[in-house]
C-alpha cells in the first residue's frame, strides 16, 4: 500500500455514516428524557437499587435488644398483622437520621407501628440519641455487626421498609423520610395497605 | 442594590448574546463587512456584562450578604476570606455564572487574538459562541438565578460543605471550566467551518492553539481533582471511575484526539471531516458532563443538588447544541473533501492510529458510564459498572496506544520507513525491558505493575530518544546543544508531554503495589508497614478558624531514625456539624506515607496507614503533560497564524 489517492468525496452509500452521530445523539437524548421524566414520577431513581425483596417476606433474623425495649424478632413481621408495619434502619451517628426523626415521631403518634434496627452503633450512643430526640420505635434491635443489614440489602442509613398485612415487603426507601416523602409517598402507601 | 446590578448585567449579557449570535453570522453570509465588524465589540461587551455579574456575586459572598439566598445557602461569616470568594463558584448557580464568564473570556480572546483570522471565519466563530452563551444565560436567568433575595434575611449563612473548604478545590472548578469551555471555541470553529463549507490547513492551524490550551487546562483540572480525591477524601485512592470523573475524562480523550488530528489537517490537508467531528464531540462530551452532574440522573459524590426542571432545560440545551451540530455536520460535511494523500506507515498514519485508539477508549468509558442508566430504563435491571470493567476494557486499548506513541513521534510525514524508526528506538526498548526486568525480579512486583513500569520507561526513554535523535546527540555531539536550542518548542513540548504520560503511568503502576493496614494503637504502641515503624504518640485537641479537630501524632521511624511525624485529623465544622478526615501525607518524591485517623476507642486511635510507592508521580506527570502543552503553545508557529502556502512542499 503505497500512496493511494485519498478517499473520493463520500459516495451516496457512505453518506449515511455522517448521520450516525446525529442518530446516536438523538437516541441518547431520548433516553435522558425518559430518565428525567422517571425522576419526577419516581420510576427512575439513581439513588440505589430497588430492593430484591419487594413482594417477598423479609429474611429471618434474630437481634439482641437495646436497653429496656423489647427486641425485634422476625415473628413480629410474619402474618397475620393487624396493620402495615414500618421497619427503620438508623444510627445515632447518621445525620440524615436526625432529619427524618420528627417524621417517625409523628407516625408513631398517629398509631403506626415502627420497628427500629439500630445499625453499627454503640448502645450507649443509641440510647442517648433516643433520650434526646424521643423514641418512635415500638420494638428495637441492634445490628452492631451489620449482618442483618446485609441480608436485607441495606443501601445505607436511614432506610425504611414497609411491610403489608400479609407480611410482604411493599416499599423500600433509602434516605431520610422528609415531610415531603411522608405526605406524598408513605401516607398513601399506609392507606393502601391498611 | 449590588445583587440587582448583577442580575441586570446578566440580563444585559443575554441580550448582547442574542445580538452576537445573529449579526456577525448574517454579516458573514451576506459578505457585509459592517455586520461582521460587530463581532469583536459584541464579544468584548459580553465579557464586560458577565464580568460585572460575576463581580457582583463575588461581592455578595465577600461581604456575606445574607439577603441573597444563594449566599445564605452556601456561605457563612466565619469562613476564611479565600473560601468566601471560592464559595462564589462552589455551588450550582455560581458555577454556572463562572461557566459563562469563562465563555465570554474565550469569546473576547478570539476577538483579540484573531486579528489574522479571515473576517468571515472570525465573525462566524464569535457568532457560534454567542449561540452557546444565549442558551446558558437563559438557563441561569430562568432556572438558576444566583441573585434571588430572601426577606427577612437570616442571621447568618448555612455554611459551605467543609469537604470543599480546601485550596485545591477552590481552584479546581475554574481550571476544569477553562478546559470545558475552551472546547466551546473549537466547537465554534468546527461549526463555522461547516457553515463556510471549507476546512483547510489554515483552519487546522487556528484550531490547534485552542484545542491545546483547553487541553492543558483540562489536564491540570483533572490532575487537581485526582490529587484532591487522594488527600482529602481520605480513601487513599486517586481515580474511582466515578461517573463525574469520567465526565471530565471524556472531553479530555476527545480533545487529545482532536489535538493530534488538527496537526494532520494543518500539515497534510486531510482528516478534515474527522477533525470537525472530533471538535464537535469534545464539546458534546463537555456538555454531557454538565448535564450528568446537574440534572440528577446519576448519583455521585460530586453531583450538585438537583432539580428536575433544571435537568430538562439542560437536556434541551444539550440536544439543541449537540444534535444541531451533528445535523449540520451530516448536511455540510460532504463538502469538506480531502485533498491530501495518505500512506498507512507515516506520521499521519500513526496519528490516525492514535485517534482510533483514543476514540475507542472514549467509547468504552462513555458506554461504561451511561450503560447502568440506560439498562435501568430499558430493562429495569440495576447494574453497576465499576473499576474492574473500566480497567480491563481500557487496558487492551491503552497498551497499544502507549507502545505506538514513541514510534509515531519518530515517523516522518507522507511516507515512512517503520524499520528505520524502530532502529533508532532499539536502545529505548532495551532500557524499558531492563527496567521491567528489575521491577519483576529485583523488586518482585506482580505482573500489571511490571507491565506499567515497562511501558512508563518506554515512554520516558522513547521521548528522550526522540530529542536525542532530533538534536543528533550521538551522531554529532558537539553540535547537539546548539541544535537543541534551535529545535522548535513544539517538538520539545510533544516530547515532554509524551514522557509525562510515562511518568503518570509509573505512578499508577506504583500504586499497584501500594500496601495499607488498619490498626488500633494505644499511645506508645507501634506497628510495622512496608519496612517502616509507625508509632502512635497520642491524641490532642486542635482548634481551627471554623472547626475543632482531634489530632493524632504518628511518628514514622526507619531503622530507629525518625523519618517524619504525621498528624492526621478529624475535623468537625462548627456551623453544620460535619466531620471530615484530614489525611497526613509525607512524600519524598519516590513514595508517600499516608495516615488517616478513624474513630477513637478510649485512649486508642484506629488508624489507616498507607505506603504508596511512586504515588506523587501520577500528579507530577499530569502537570508535566500540561507543561509540555504550554511549551508547545508558546511555539512561534502557533502564535504567527500565517497559513503555510502548501504543506506538500515540506520534505518528507
Amino acid at each position: 500500500m503505497s500512496e493511494t489517492p485519498a478517499t473520493p468525496p463520500p459516495a451516496r452509500s457512505r453518506r449515511w455514516m455522517l448521520y450516525a452521530p446525529l442518530g446516536l445523539a438523538a437516541a441518547a437524548g431520548a433516553g435522558f428524557w425518559v430518565m428525567l421524566r422517571g425522576l419526577q414520577t419516581g420510576e427512575y431513581d439513581p439513588r440505589g437499587v430497588p430492593s430484591a425483596l419487594l413482594g417477598r417476606q423479609p429474611p429471618d433474623f434474630t437481634l439482641p435488644p437495646l436497653g429496656t425495649l423489647p427486641p425485634v424478632t422476625v415473628a413480629d413481621l410474619r402474618p397475620p398483622l393487624s396493620a402495615p408495619i414500618l421497619v427503620n434502619f438508623w444510627a445515632s451517628w447518621c445525620v440524615p437520621c436526625v432529619v427524618e426523626h420528627p417524621q417517625l415521631m409523628r407516625l408513631t403518634r398517629d398509631g403506626v407501628t415502627i420497628l427500629g434496627i439500630n445499625y453499627k452503633d454503640r448502645p450507649a450512643d443509641a440510647q442517648a440519641f433516643l433520650q434526646r430526640h424521643g423514641n418512635p420505635f415500638r420494638k428495637l434491635g441492634t445490628d452492631e455487626p451489620g449482618r442483618v443489614a446485609i441480608d436485607w440489602g441495606l443501601y445505607g442509613v436511614p432506610e425504611t421498609y414497609l411491610i403489608d398485612r400479609q407480611g410482604l415487603i411493599r416499599w423500600r426507601f433509602a434516605g431520610p423520610i422528609t415531610p415531603d416523602v411522608l405526605d406524598k409517598d408513605l401516607r398513601p402507601l399506609l392507606r393502601r395497605y391498611a | 442594590m449590588i445583587p440587582e446590578l448583577g442580575h441586570f448585567a446578566l440580563a444585559l449579557a443575554c441580550v448582547l448574546a442574542v445580538v452576537q449570535s445573529v449579526l456577525p453570522v448574517v454579516g458573514a453570509e451576506r459578505r457585509d463587512a459592517r455586520l461582521m465588524g460587530t463581532a469583536g465589540p459584541l464579544a468584548f461587551g459580553q465579557l464586560v456584562a458577565i464580568g460585572t455579574a460575576f463581580g457582583c456575586l463575588a461581592w455578595a459572598y465577600l461581604v456575606n450578604d445574607t439577603t441573597v439566598s444563594n449566599v445564605v445557602a452556601n456561605s457563612h461569616s466565619a469562613k476564611p476570606l479565600i473560601y468566601k470568594f471560592s464559595g462564589t463558584w462552589g455551588n450550582h448557580e455560581g458555577s454556572m455564572v463562572l461557566w459563562v464568564l469563562i465563555l465570554s473570556i474565550c469569546g473576547a480572546a478570539v476577538a483579540a487574538f484573531g486579528r489574522h483570522l479571515p473576517t468571515a471565519l472570525k465573525a462566524r466563530v464569535i457568532g457560534v459562541l454567542g449561540w452557546v452563551a444565549v442558551g446558558f444565560l437563559l438557563f441561569i436567568l430562568f432556572t438558576s438565578n444566583p441573585f434571588t433575595r430572601v426577606w427577612p434575611p437570616p442571621m447568618d449563612g448555612r455554611g459551605l460543605n467543609p469537604v470543599l473548604q480546601d485550596p485545591g478545590l477552590a481552584m479546581h472548578p475554574p481550571t476544569l471550566y477553562f478546559g470545558y469551555v475552551g472546547y466551546a471555541v473549537t466547537f465554534a470553529f468546527a461549526l463555522a467551518a461547516l457553515l463556510e463549507g471549507r476546512v483547510d490547513a489554515a483552519w487546522g492551524r487556528w484550531v490547534r492553539p485552542w484545542a491545546l490550551g483547553a487541553w492543558c487546562f483540562l489536564t491540570v483540572g483533572i490532575t487537581m481533582g485526582s490529587w484532591w480525591a487522594y488527600y482529602e477524601l481520605g480513601w487513599g485512592g486517586y481515580w474511582f471511575w466515578d461517573p463525574v470523573e469520567n465526565a471530565s475524562l471524556l472531553p479530555w480523550l476527545a480533545g487529545t484526539a482532536l489535538l493530534h488530528s488538527a496537526i494532520v489537517v494543518e500539515k497534510r490537508d486531510t482528516l478534515k471531516v474527522w477533525s470537525v467531528l472530533l471538535a464537535i464531540l469534545a464539546f458534546a462530551m463537555s456538555l454531557l458532563g454538565t448535564f450528568l452532574v446537574r440534572s440528577g440522573v446519576l448519583n455521585s459524590v460530586h453531583a450538585f443538588a438537583n432539580d428536575p426542571s433544571r435537568g430538562i432545560f439542560i437536556l434541551v440545551l444539550l440536544m439543541v447544541y449537540v444534535a444541531g451540530a451533528f445535523a449540520l455536520f451530516a448536511w455540510r460535511a460532504p463538502r469538506l473533501s480531502p485533498t491530501g494523500i495518505f500512506a498507512p506507515i507515516s506520521r499521519e498514519g500513526a496519528l490516525v492510529l492514535n485517534n482510533l485508539l483514543l476514540c475507542s477508549i472514549a467509547a468504552v468509558v462513555l458506554a461504561g458510564t451511561l450503560w447502568p442508566m440506560f439498562a435501568d430504563i430499558l430493562t429495569g435491571a440495576k447494574i453497576s459498572v465499576g473499576p474492574p470493567f473500566f480497567n480491563t476494557a481500557t487496558a487492551p486499548l491503552a497498551i497499544p496506544l502507549v507502545i505506538a506513541m514513541p514510534i509515531g513521534a519518530m515517523l516522518p510525514w507522507k511516507r515512512a520507513d517503520l524499520w528505520a524508526a524502530l532502529q533508532r528506538l532499539w536502545w529505548a526498548a532495551v532500557a524499558a525491558l531492563a527496567i521491567g526486568f528489575v521491577a519483576l525480579v529485583v523488586a518482585g512486583y506482580p505482573v500489571w505493575p511490571v507491565l506499567g513500569m515497562t511501558l512508563a520507561a518506554w515512554l520516558v526513554i522513547g521521548a528522550a530518544a526522540d530529542i536525542a535523535d532530533r538534536t543528533g546527540l550521538f551522531r554529532r555531539p558537539a553540535q547537539a546543544w546548539r541544535r537543541a536550542l534551535a529545535l522548535p518548542r513544539a517538538a520539545w513540548g510533544a516530547a515532554i508531554a509524551h514522557g509525562a504520560v510515562g511518568i503518570s503511568i509509573a505512578g499508577v503502576a506504583g500504586m499497584g503495589v501500594a500496601t495499607d493496614t488498619l490498626v488500633q494503637l494505644e499511645p506508645g504502641q507501634s506497628t510495622r508497614l512496608a519496612g517502616y515503624e509507625w508509632r502512635m504518640d497520642g491524641l490532642s485537641d486542635v482548634t481551627g478558624a471554623n472547626y475543632r479537630a482531634r489530632r493524632v501524632t504518628v511518628t514514622v521511624l526507619q531503622d530507629g531514625k525518625v523519618v517524619t511525624v504525621l498528624t492526621p485529623e478529624r475535623r468537625t465544622f462548627i456551623v453544620d456539624n460535619q466531620t471530615t478526615a484530614e489525611a497526613a501525607i509525607h512524600t519524598n518524591a519516590l513514595r508517600d506515607l499516608y495516615a488517616v485517623l478513624g474513630e477513637e476507642r478510649g485512649t486508642a486511635a484506629v488508624l489507616r496507614l498507607h505506603h504508596n510507592p511512586f504515588a506523587p508521580w501520577i500528579w507530577f506527570g499530569g502537570l508535566a503533560m500540561a507543561f509540555g502543552g504550554m511549551l508547545s503553545l508558546s511555539d512561534r508557529r502557533m502564535r504567527v497564524a500565517a497559513p503555510a502556502p502548501k504543506a506538500a512542499t515540506v520534505p518528507a
